[in-house]
């Protein structure tokens, strides 16, 4: 009997449970489309994107804010590569290339427009008890590939570098490695498959060194962001181009070549200042006024 | 009269007719269960070898096995996992190395040597043990164990193949200790009273009697430890640093599972197909390990009898 009623018990929590998860999605998506119908500016069709991997969280991020004000719009994404997306602008098979570094002057000989949506800045962190204060690029080079096996050969403590780095893959990763010309040769101790978690490793771990984005580790106060070539990581000095370890997210397009009214539309939100939020809440900074 | 017995005897039979109808109905039901567990068996198998085969066929077997560099995004990627391999093979040996003593040990107190009382209260803990999830002992591996680690053996940092290890040897302890329990449980009486009227000591009597008799009943739970280490990733991921590193002790190594769930998310093309292709690799082994444990308790069976 009591087995009875114990199991009476749990399929009527079970189907409570069940009815009230059927309950909050069917409300969510009459929400959602709610909102689509209300602001729908007549625009439909289909805007593709294709490049950078690093650009995932920001493009993600702007065309989740895009769709949802413009409910007849898709904006699809394809995480190529910045190579392979510029090439998909010259070939024509994408509408908006995306690429996390600047054109080369060859790629703009062949037509190519740059647009730059967000500067990613990268800060490159220490323990707060590291005496180290500030590293030059190249010093940050040897630290990354191993060169550098001792802190006391930069300024601090006699005691061996620990590199923390992300997962192949990682914008993160791609990024550090791109600008500072370490890329394949760096000699980690630990890949960590988040932000929070390099800098956990790095805030428990005194010999420790590693990269995040600037937003994640701007307010943090359980890491010390060191200066670079003598300039401070922050939203400004990476607007101004003194902090060197940044590169630009840019938008591909091809002159001469009108985009559709619906990609146009996606063009302009993300570059006006509109977005710059979205774009900050995607750990990069934004370059719109 | 007559045409009541007459209703009554068809109403009979239309219960029989729906006693009958809802055995079958009960008996398609449970086929249909059955079949669901190897129907989810096969579709994986399927999956797994149709989606790991591609990238092993691009990359070629033998420098997909035996490969021992893994850049899967550099410029010229390489797709070697024999690092991977190796390191889940010695991490594995290690925690068995290190849990199986300590669980037989164990099994062996809860068994024969505690009193009643106290071994109430211990296998509670232990069937707790199995319940902790992974993450958590990811967690304490993390937080204490690797600190641990670095003060002790005086290294810069303490995730490595060694605290991967010992994580392993804490989580399949219940169920070697559990399995291994019941099996000596189960051991006749009589073989261990014989054993002890010729004059053997109590001990001599649990190694040299109760525990060959239960001997297929350890192998089973000892094999289940080591099902449970080659397939744990989430707490290995967190000690162990997940570096591509050819597997040294107090190095940052990468196990077949987590060089899947570490490179997923961001993963494309190629790269995410060689993901596959390892997870085929896992798959083998577990399936080499169940056929494994089949053999030996067949063997065991056979043997005892």
């Amino acid at each position: 009997m009591k087995k009875l009623i114990s199991l009476g018990l749990v399929l009527t929590f079970a189907a409570a449970m069940l009815v009230g998860c059927g309950g909050s999605d069917s409300s969510t998506a009459g929400g959602s489309s709610a909102a689509g119908n209300s602001s729908a500016a007549g625009l439909s069709g289909t805007v593709g994107t294709n490049g950078s991997t690093s650009m995932e969280s920001v493009i993600g991020g702007l065309s989740e804010a895009f769709m949802g004000s413009n409910s007849g719009v898709t904006v699809s994404y394809d995480p190529t590569g910045s190579g392979t997306g510029i090439q998909a602008v010259i070939d024509g098979t994408t509408d908006i290339g995306l690429s996390s570094r600047a054109l080369k002057d060859e790629e703009k000989a062949e037509g190519l427009v740059e647009t730059t949506v967000a500067l990613d800045g990268i800060a490159i962190i220490v323990n707060k008890d590291n005496p180290v204060e500030n590293l030059t690029l190249e010093q940050i080079a040897g630290l990354a590939t191993g060169e550098i096996a001792n802190w006391s050969e930069v300024g601090g403590n006699d005691a061996e570098v620990v590199m923390e780095g992300r997962e192949a893959g990682s914008g993160t990763r791609d990024g550090f490695e791109s600008i500072v010309g370490v890329e394949d040769v760096c000699k980690y101790a630990n890949e960590s498959t988040s932000t929070g978690a390099v800098i956990a490793n790095v805030s428990s771990n005194v010999n420790a060194i590693g990269y995040a984005s600037l937003s994640a580790v701007e307010n943090d106060e359980t890491v010390k962001a060191v200066t670079v070539d003598g300039v401070a990581p922050s939203e400004e000095t990476v607007l101004d181009g003194s902090y060197k370890i940044q590169r630009p997210f840019v938008f591909v397009t091809k002159d001469g070549t009108a985009l559709s009214e619906a990609a146009q539309a996606f063009f302009d939100f993300a570059t006006s200042a509109d977005a710059n939020d979205i774009i900050r809440g995607a750990g990069a900074v934004p370059v719109a006024e | 009269m007559k045409a009541k017995q007459k209703s009554n005897e068809s109403l009979q039979r239309l219960r029989r007719r729906i006693r009958a109808a809802s055995e079958l109905v009960m008996n398609i039901f449970f086929f249909l269960c059955g079949i669901l567990a190897i129907g989810c068996v096969a579709l994986i198998s399927v999956y797994m070898i149709l989606s790991g085969i591609p990238a092993i066929r691009e990359i070629g077997l033998g420098e997909f096995l035996l490969g021992k560099v893994w850049a899967s995004t550099a410029s010229e990627p390489k797709f070697g996992i024999l690092p991977f391999i190796l390191t889940s093979i010695y991490g594995t040996v290690g925690a068995t190395l290190i849990g199986v003593p300590i669980g037989l040990m164990t099994a062996v107190f809860l068994a024969k040597i505690a009193p009643r009382r106290l071994a109430d209260k211990i296998r509670p803990a232990v069937d707790l043990l199995a319940g902790i999830p992974s993450v958590v002992y990811g967690l304490i591996g993390v937080s204490v164990l690797v600190p641990f680690i670095a003060a002790v053996f005086d290294l810069p940092k303490g995730t490595s193949l060694f605290a991967a290890i010992l994580v392993l040897s804490v989580m399949i302890l219940p169920s070697i200790i559990s399995v291994s329990e019941t099996a000596l449980s189960a051991v006749p009486p009589e073989y261990e009273e014989a054993s002890l009227a010729l004059g053997a000591t109590q001990i001599e009597t649990i190694f040299k009697v109760s525990i060959p008799a239960a001997k297929s009943g350890i192998a089973a739970g000892v094999v289940l430890g080591i099902g449970r280490a080659i397939g744990e990733a989430m707490a290995v991921m967190m000690v162990a640093g997940n570096v591509a590193n050819m597997p040294s002790l107090f190095g940052s190594v990468t196990f077949l599972t987590t060089a899947i769930s570490k490179e997923m998310s961001y993963s494309s093309g190629l790269q995410r197909q060689a993901l596959f292709s390892i997870a085929l690799v896992l798959f083998l082994f577990i399936m080499l390990i169940n056929v494994l444990l089949n053999i030996l308790l067949k063997k065991n069976a056979k043997g005892g009898r």
